[in-house]
């Protein structure tokens, strides 16, 4: 896979939270990829973001793409999920007071990546990190 | 019914977005949390909420929202506008009434929910 973009994210920087999606979204649309999948490709990986921005130090986003699939990574230095099972569950949430005055923290990250993805792979150590893949079907 | 009129109806001001006004308002979805109109709307819809943060114009351009009311006269800060111009091309309009007063007035003249999912379908 030919990976075709990355960007840092800052933990905390709400500011610049949802800047790479509007690029990602710019690429997209040039390589001709439907708005409806990348809908679901923005929405997820705008998830994702957040809860770096949410929950972590640092981390970085990385998009692959070959003829069948696109795949975006974000990796995370940060405090790790200690139960994903869990944290894959609506309505679970540990965010922050800051987090929920903006609009966030509902507990439903996590299983809205699910849903717009087409396979969700998640690793997390605690008091290391998180890695999340989401595959997205474009054929 | 045209955004120009929803504006006329809720007695709103618009804040960005005069060109637009002619724009046919497809459907609707009142929510002030974020995750819920991230999570939940299935199509383009007018959003109606009182979340003011800059998330709020990030999550419009993802969405494809086609038009913003900030409900309970909540104005956002010039930045979160400024953002708005130069990212989304669709009217900004803040209402004094609350937002159930807003989205009953829009029901009454016929604007429907947007296609939606309960939180159980997530």
């Amino acid at each position: 896979m030919e990976k075709i973009l990355d960007f840092k994210i800052k933990g905390r920087d709400f500011i610049n939270a949802g800047e790479s999606t509007s690029k990602m979204k710019n690429y997209f649309k040039k390589i001709g990829i439907s708005s409806k999948i990348i809908k679901r490709i923005l929405v997820a990986s705008y998830e994702a973001e957040l809860n770096v921005v949410a929950h972590a130090d640092s981390g970085v986003m990385e998009i692959f793409v070959d003829e069948d699939k696109i795949v975006v990574t974000v990796e995370d230095e940060g405090p790790g999920i200690e139960d994903i099972d869990r944290a894959m569950q609506e309505g679970f949430s540990t965010a922050s007071d800051e987090v929920r005055e903006m609009g966030f923290g509902a507990g439903m990250g996590l299983p809205n990546i699910k849903r717009n993805s087409d396979d969700l792979e998640i690793e997390s150590e605690v008091n290391k990190g998180t890695r999340v893949k989401m595959v997205f079907n474009v054929s | 019914m045209k955004v120009k009129e929803v504006v006329e109806l809720i007695d709103g001001e618009v804040l960005l977005g005069d060109e637009k006004l002619n724009v046919e308002v497809p459907a609707a979805y009142s929510a002030d949390l974020l995750s819920d109109v991230l999570a939940l709307t299935e199509e383009d819809t007018l959003l109606i909420t009182g979340t003011v943060s800059l998330q709020v114009i990030r999550v419009a351009e993802i969405l494809g929202i086609i038009g913003i009311i900030f409900v309970r006269g909540k104005k956002p800060q010039d930045n979160v506008i400024q953002v708005a111009q130069k990212r989304l091309d669709i009217p900004l309009i803040v209402t004094k009434k609350t937002m159930f007063e807003t989205s009953g007035l829009l029901y009454q003249k016929g604007i429907r929910p947007c296609k939606n999912r309960s939180a159980r379908e997530v």
